[in-house]
C-alpha cells in the first residue's frame, strides 16, 4: 500500500482516532462529565464513518430538477439513518447528564472514586 | 376489520403507543392499571403468535407494504416468538404482581412516568425481537436500553443512580459497536435487510470488511448481553433497582441481546464466512465456562440475596452462550430452552423475592434469617424456584440442563470436560440455593420478623411463576416445540 492509497483513506483514519479517542476518556477519565464528553466523541465517530461511505464523488444532494439529466446523487439511506442515531446519541447524553446531576445532588460530587468511597 | 395479519405489527405499536398515555392516568392507581391491561394485551398478542409460529411457519409483516429489501419487514418466527413471550410475559407478570411493591418504592406523583418508561422498556424489547432490520434493531435496542435506565434509577436507593450511569456508559458503548458492525456490512452489501444481508454477502469478493464487522457486533452485543467478563454493569444494576424492575429485566433483557447475537452469528455471517463455526465456537465456548465458574463461585459467598442472584444470571448466560457455541441443533436447542426455562426460574425467585422486601428493608441474607416462620408462602415459592434454578429432576430447570449435557455428550474428545464443568456449577448452584433456603427457613431471627405474608397480589402471581417451573418440568411439549423449531430454521444452511 503506498502513502496516497493511505491518504486515500484520510476519514477512515479520522474515524479509527476520533473513535480511540472516545472510547480512552470514557475508560479512563474518572469525572463522569468527563466520561460522558468522551461518550460523544465516541458516537460522532461513528457518524463520521456512516456519512463518509456515502459519499460518490461528484454526487449531489438526491434532489430531481427539472431539465437536469444524468445528475450523480450521493447515497442518502446512510445519512437517513445517522440522523437517527444523532438523536439517539443526543437522548442518550441527555439522560446521562441528568443522571450525573441526580449523583450529584444525592452524592455531592461527579468524581467515580469518590462515590464508590461514599458507599 | 381482520386483526390476525398486523399481530407482529400490533405486538411493538401498541404498548409503544400506549406509553405516553400512561402520562394522563394522574388519579391514584389508573396509570397501573392501564399498564397492566396494555402489558396483558402484549403477552396475549404473542401467545396467539407462538401457536402460529410453532409448527416453523414464518409472520412476515412489511411495514406500510414496502416490498422486503426497500421497506423495513418485521418477521417473527419460533426463536423471535419464543422470546417475545418471554418479555411479555415478564412485563405482564411484574406489573400484575407489582403494585403494592411500587408504591412502597416510588412517589405517587412520579408513577405514571414510571409505567410509561416500563411499557417504552416493554415496546423497544418487542420491537427487537420482532424486527428483520439491522438498523431497526438498533433504534429499538436503544429505546428499550434508555427506558430500562430510567425504570431502573427509579427506585429511592441513591446507589441505583451510579449502577444505572455505568450501565448507561456500557450500554452505549455496546451498541454503537453494533452500530459499526452494521455500518460495515452495508458498505459492503448495500442492505439492511437481514434475509438480504444474507444473500448478498455471498456476492461480496473482499471477506475481510465483513470478518470484521462480525467481531463488532459480537462484541458489542455480548457487552449489552452481560457476558463474562462483560458484565460488570449487572450485578449492581439489578441489585439496586426497584424489585418489580429486577424481575422484568432479570427475567428478559440479556435474553433479548444474546437473541440478536444469535441471530446475526447464524442467521448472516454463518452460511458466509468460512470458519466462522470453529471462530464462534473458540471464542465463545472459553468464555461461558469461565463465565459459568467465575459467577457460580462469586454467587456462593455473595450476602446480599439479589446480587446473589445476579451473579448466578451472570453463570446462566454462560450456558445459554454455551449451547450455542456448540454450533448444534442439539446445542441450540437445549439454548433457546434454557432462555426459557431460566427466566421462569429467575423471574419466580425475582419476584418471591419483592414480595420478602415488602417487609424486609434490608436484603442481606442476614438479616432475612428466619423469614420462612412469618412467610411460609413466599419461602416455599422461593425453593421451586431455587430448585428449578439448580436443575432438580421434575422441575423446568432439569429440562434444560439435561438438554444441554445431552449437546455436550455430542461434541467428541470435549464432551468430558463439558459434562463435568456443568455438573460442577450445578452442584455450586445447589450451594448457593441451598444458602438461601438455611437462611429463611433454619437459623433464629435477627431482625424483628415479618409481621405476615407478602401483600396477596405479590404471591399469587408468585405461585403462578412457580407452578409453571413445575408444569413445564413435566410437560416441556411446548418450550421445546418453539426451540427445536429454532435450532433447525437457525442452522438450515449448515445441515
Amino acid at each position: 500500500m503506498n502513502l496516497l492509497e493511505i491518504l486515500g483513506f484520510f476519514n477512515y483514519w479520522v474515524f479509527a482516532i476520533v473513535l480511540s479517542v472516545g472510547l480512552y476518556t470514557v475508560i479512563a477519565k474518572t469525572n463522569l462529565v468527563k466520561k460522558l464528553i468522551g461518550l460523544s466523541i465516541f458516537q460522532s465517530a461513528v457518524f463520521l464513518m456512516y456519512i463518509t461511505m456515502d459519499k460518490v464523488e461528484g454526487g449531489t444532494a438526491p434532489i430531481i430538477q427539472k431539465g437536469v439529466e444524468d445528475q450523480i446523487f450521493s447515497n442518502p439511506l446512510p445519512q437517513v439513518l445517522i440522523l437517527t442515531a444523532i438523536v439517539v446519541g443526543v437522548s442518550t447524553l441527555a439522560l446521562g447528564l441528568a443522571i450525573a446531576v441526580r449523583i450529584y445532588e444525592a452524592y455531592g460530587t461527579i468524581e467515580e472514586d469518590e462515590i464508590l468511597d461514599a458507599d | 376489520m381482520e386483526l390476525t395479519p398486523h399481530l407482529p405489527a400490533l405486538q411493538v405499536i401498541v404498548p409503544m403507543l400506549c406509553s405516553p398515555l400512561m402520562l394522563l392516568l394522574r388519579p391514584r392507581g389508573l396509570a397501573w392499571a392501564g399498564a397492566t391491561v396494555v402489558a396483558l394485551l402484549s403477552f396475549a398478542i404473542a401467545l396467539n403468535m407462538s401457536l402460529m409460529v410453532a409448527g416453523g411457519e414464518v409472520l412476515s409483516y412489511k411495514m406500510g407494504g414496502w416490498e422486503a429489501p426497500y421497506g423495513i419487514v418485521l418477521s417473527v418466527d419460533a426463536f423471535s416468538s419464543m422470546l417475545l413471550l418471554i418479555a411479555t410475559g415478564a412485563g405482564a407478570a411484574a406489573l400484575l404482581a407489582g403494585r403494592s411493591s411500587i408504591d412502597q418504592q416510588i412517589e405517587l406523583e412520579r408513577q405514571p412516568y414510571f409505567y410509561s418508561a416500563f411499557l417504552l422498556a416493554l415496546a423497544g424489547l418487542s420491537g427487537i425481537t420482532a424486527s428483520a432490520d439491522a438498523f431497526n434493531i438498533f433504534v429499538f435496542m436503544e429505546i428499550s436500553s434508555l427506558a430500562s435506565y430510567v425504570i431502573i434509577a427509579g427506585g429511592p436507593d441513591r446507589r441505583a443512580l451510579p449502577a444505572v450511569f455505568k450501565y448507561l456508559t456500557m450500554g452505549t458503548i455496546g451498541a454503537t459497536f453494533y452500530l459499526i458492525g452494521v455500518g460495515i456490512v452495508y458498505m459492503m452489501t448495500g442492505t439492511l435487510n437481514l434475509a438480504d444481508m444474507e444473500a448478498r454477502i455471498g456476492d461480496v469478493t473482499n471477506l475481510n470488511p465483513i470478518l470484521v464487522a462480525a467481531g463488532f457486533i459480537t462484541i458489542g452485543l455480548a457487552l449489552k448481553a452481560a457476558l463474562f467478563p462483560l458484565h460488570v454493569w449487572l450485578p449492581n444494576a439489578y441489585t439496586q433497582s426497584p424489585h418489580i424492575v429486577t424481575v422484568f429485566l432479570a427475567a428478559c433483557a440479556t435474553k433479548v441481546a444474546i437473541y440478536v447475537l444469535i441471530r446475526f452469528d447464524f442467521f448472516v455471517f454463518q452460511a458466509n464466512l468460512e470458519i466462522h463455526d470453529l471462530q464462534f465456537s473458540t471464542f465463545m465456548m472459553p468464555l461461558a465456562l469461565l463465565g459459568i465458574l467465575v459467577a457460580s463461585a462469586v454467587a456462593m459467598f455473595e450476602g446480599h440475596i439479589k446480587r446473589l442472584l445476579a451473579m448466578s444470571s451472570v453463570a446462566q448466560i454462560g450456558y445459554i452462550i454455551l449451547g450455542a457455541s456448540f454450533v448444534t441443533t442439539a446445542g441450540l436447542t437445549a439454548s433457546a430452552t434454557h432462555m426459557f426455562n431460566h427466566a421462569l426460574a429467575k423471574g419466580g425467585l425475582f419476584l418471591a423475592i419483592a414480595g420478602l422486601a415488602y417487609h424486609y428493608r434490608d436484603l442481606r441474607l442476614d438479616q432475612l434469617a428466619g423469614a420462612a416462620r412469618t412467610m411460609p408462602w413466599t419461602a416455599a415459592a422461593i425453593v421451586i424456584c431455587g430448585l428449578s434454578l439448580v436443575g432438580v429432576p421434575g422441575t423446568a430447570g432439569f429440562i434444560s440442563k439435561w438438554l444441554l449435557i445431552d449437546a455436550a455428550l455430542g461434541k467428541g474428545f470435549l464432551s468430558m470436560m463439558l459434562v463435568f464443568i456443568i455438573i460442577i456449577s450445578s452442584l455450586m448452584a445447589l450451594a448457593y440455593v441451598s444458602r438461601i433456603i438455611e437462611t429463611l427457613y433454619f437459623k433464629p431471627a435477627v431482625v424483628e420478623q415479618a409481621p405476615g405474608e407478602a401483600p396477596l397480589q405479590i404471591l399469587l402471581v408468585t405461585w403462578l411463576v412457580a407452578a409453571a417451573n413445575i408444569i413445564f418440568g413435566l410437560f416441556p411439549a411446548f418450550p421445546l416445540a418453539l426451540s427445536s423449531s429454532a435450532a433447525e430454521w437457525l442452522l438450515r444452511n449448515a445441515l
